[in-house]
């Protein structure tokens, strides 16, 4: 048996090329990006011959739902086919997910969703089991490195075997951190077979109610063998206590183990979830067994709130509804060992000299800092204007010494928010977005501003790289920005095309001034390359 | 067995690669090890904290708890005092750099921060970059501070050096030489 060291991502990428992966597609975000990153270099060792196997395709797509949609294209050819992606990706990704519950899915469809509680590099702590749920998609969530490969290859066939897409759910600390993982022989590929004749894919309404009841009872198929799944582990112990833990939380659990045996002489009763839909039975088996119910679970409460639904009510239930476990952020050895009861560990003292973290901030000489001073300089004329933003580097402009925007929404929000907030009265408005991020959703809200030729400046800082997430490509080059303005409208005349650099700074804040004295829609394209791009293309 | 390290730093200061050094030292010589390190946002020049778990089984959590740290490691003096709560208060070592970086409003006292430092019960404290400078290669302040560390872990000498030539051997022999020099110095910085 082969074993390698592996990021809970790479184990994911590395299993879904040994269960025959044709195709993968992805969005960048973290910390869902080193799947994609790890395929990539996947598929260039299989080019290069240093990796046995066929040659599969990894992309990078213009946004979760391009990349979903992709996915679902590789099922119906029949082939398997990995997507992934960040939690708040999945809101994006959410009407070709929540209709692919539908779908007779032909080839095994495995979606990955990386969710971050405690935000380290998002701006929620959503929990995509919900939306698993919500879709009727059976859903994995391993608990450590191995299990991330496992699962994964398992994903495969059950997709496969109940024709339903499925997600493995994984959170920032298990898609970030190694362990050793023992790996199985790889299998080769589906090959291209079309769904059978019949309307499976045709999700019209007379087809969508008959699959809708298949899916129902699928869900019922689901349910059972959730009960008896391998995932799903059931060990006797203490009958005073009875403890549930998801995913990741079991190491949290096992950490404080020992010490509440040593303490209480015996172990909790123990049900432990690795697969939804939930494990009904031993659910209702755990609840006749114990005095009382704690549930460990890395995100929202969603078996804390699901098992009341299956249970009668009586017994103590504790978790994040009650207060146990903390509502936000992420689970730690200590917040379980807290609410196991156990008494709190304690290293030495914070001192009080110690300021809030370190926030993070514009690499030395990044471009995104020449245009965020050329952009103060051009509102100072305006004490009643807006700045609207987006999610990217650029969003630290919000921070000292720029204080430079004023809104952070989601993918695209600042062109939506300008053109809403235009249209209502407040002028001038500035959207500020990086080229990627426009690409993945601005596109569509510049072209409402173009249609209804709304008072609204848009700032493109064109680095010509998806920079937060560590320099992968934008979908398109920086060359084609300009053409694709034109194209759907903008003056030419309108479209300015700047360099960010401080040595062009009295032009460039010329420039924009001009541009929020028109009234209509302009964009300012402020053009350099993001550094950790060069550098990144420097090691390669 | 069991031996839990903290490595924090500022973003960019080449924390994952003590990490890595570490852990493959450690593997090589049979322990099962644990690694969790944050990407992304705080890349950019903020906090870096990568946990790192030695053990000869297993160990669950794949972060520290309070108070279980057997070693800091530490790239930036602020840092250091920001992860105390993860050390053990008895036992616990601190191998910390002392040169400041100060990217932030509100950064403490310089004499108040040094004052705390050199009260921790076990520590080794020392100018890692200029040491790194002493060596001849001012990037390898993180391997210096490996180092450093080779005197406390539970880790030969020669596994960890084994480890920093499996890491750099790409970039030729030179960065090799270069970083097990740097090794060497830290090895015997003095506080």
């Amino acid at each position: 048996m082969v074993n390698e060291t592996l990021m809970g991502d790479e184990a994911i990428a590395l299993a879904a090329v040994h269960a025959g992966l044709s195709g993968a597609f992805a969005y960048p975000g973290t910390p869902a990006t080193e799947i994609m990153e790890y395929l990539q270099e996947l598929a260039a060792r299989v080019a290069a011959g240093t990796m046995p196997g066929e040659q599969f395709v990894a992309q990078w797509c213009l946004n979760e739902k391009t990349a979903y949609e992709d996915a679902l294209g590789a099922s119906f050819a029949g082939r398997r086919t990995l997507v992934s992606m960040k939690h708040v990706g999945l809101n994006v990704a959410a009407d070709p997910f929540v209709n692919s519950g539908l779908v007779k899915v032909n080839g095994g469809l495995v979606l990955v969703v990386a969710d971050d509680p405690g935000m380290h590099s998002s701006q929620d702590e959503q929990d995509s089991r919900w939306l698993a749920d919500f879709a009727r998609v059976p859903c994995f969530e391993p608990a450590n490195q191995q299990e991330a490969y496992d699962m994964t290859r398992q994903a495969f066939d059950l997709s496969e075997k109940y024709e339903t897409p499925v997600m493995i759910r994984i959170t920032t600390r298990l898609a970030h951190s190694r362990s050793v993982v023992s790996l199985q022989p790889a299998r080769a590929m589906n090959p291209i077979k079309k769904p059978a004749p019949g309307m499976d894919w045709i999700l019209m309404p007379a087809v969508a109610r008959r699959r809708w009841k298949l899916v129902l009872e699928r869900q019922r198929k689901l349910e059972d063998l959730s009960s008896g799944f391998a995932c799903n582990t059931y060990t006797k112990g203490d009958k005073k206590l009875g403890v549930i833990t998801c995913g990741l939380a079991l190491q949290y659990y096992l950490e404080n183990l020992d010490d509440y045996q040593v303490q209480r002489g015996q172990a909790p009763t123990h049900l432990h979830i690795g697969f939804y839909p939930m494990p009904t039975d031993r659910i209702r088996e755990l609840y006749a067994n114990c005095d009382q119910i704690l549930v460990i679970e890395e995100g929202y409460p969603l078996v804390e709130r699901l098992l009341r639904g299956i249970i009668q009510p009586g017994k103590k239930i504790m978790g994040k509804e009650t207060g146990e476990i903390p509502y936000d952020g992420e689970l730690s050895p200590d917040t379980v060992r807290a609410a196991l009861g156990l008494s709190p560990h304690q290293g030495l003292a914070v001192k009080e000299l110690i300021p809030p973290g370190r926030p993070p901030q514009l690499c030395v000489g990044c471009p995104h800092a020449d245009s965020y001073n050329a952009l103060k300089e051009a509102l100072l004329g305006y004490p009643l204007h807006a700045v609207t933003s987006d999610i990217g580097c650029y969003t630290l402009g919000a921070l000292p010494p720029f204080n430079a925007i004023e809104t952070t929404v989601d993918m695209g929000a600042s062109i939506g928010m300008a053109r809403g907030a235009s249209e209502v009265g407040l002028i001038p408005v500035v959207a500020v977005i990086g080229d990627s991020t426009f690409y993945h959703s601005g596109l569509s809200n510049l072209i409402d501003v173009v249609s209804h030729n709304t008072d609204v400046t848009v700032l493109i800082l064109d680095n010509d790289t998806t920079g937060m997430t560590g320099a992968q490509p934008t979908i398109l080059p920086s060359s084609r920005l300009e053409p694709v303005l034109k194209g759907i409208g903008v003056a030419p005349e309108h479209i300015r095309v700047i360099r960010a650099h401080k040595n062009e700074h009295d032009k460039n804040v010329a420039v924009i001034k001009e541009e929020l004295a028109f009234k209509g829609p302009s964009v300012v394209v402020l053009v350099r390359e993001c550094l950790e791009a060069i550098k990144k293309a420097r090691k390669a | 067995m069991k031996y839990d390290i903290v490595l924090c730093g500022v973003g960019g200061q080449g924390g994952i690669s003590v990490s890595v050094v570490i852990a493959r030292a450690a593997m090589a010589e049979g322990l099962k090890v644990k690694q969790s390190e944050v990407h992304g946002m705080s890349q950019r020049g903020g906090e870096v904290l990568a946990h790192l778990r030695l053990a000869d089984k297993e160990p669950a959590s794949p972060t520290i708890p309070l108070g279980g740290a057997d070693l800091i490691i530490s790239f930036e003096p602020l840092e250091t005092l920001r992860y105390l709560p993860w050390l053990n208060a008895k036992t616990g070592l601190v191998i910390s750099a002392t040169k400041p970086l100060i990217n932030m409003t509100g950064y403490p006292d310089l004499a108040k921060l040094q004052a705390e430092l050199e009260a921790l019960p076990n520590k080794l404290l020392f100018d890692a970059d200029a040491v790194a400078r002493e060596a001849g290669n001012v990037k390898a302040a993180n391997i210096v501070l490996v180092g450093a560390a080779s005197r406390s872990l539970p880790l030969k000498e020669e596994s960890l050096k084994t480890a920093i030539r499996e890491l750099f051997g790409r970039k030729g022999e030179a960065v090799v030489a270069a970083n097990l020099k740097a090794f060497d110095y830290g090895r015997t910085a003095n506080s």
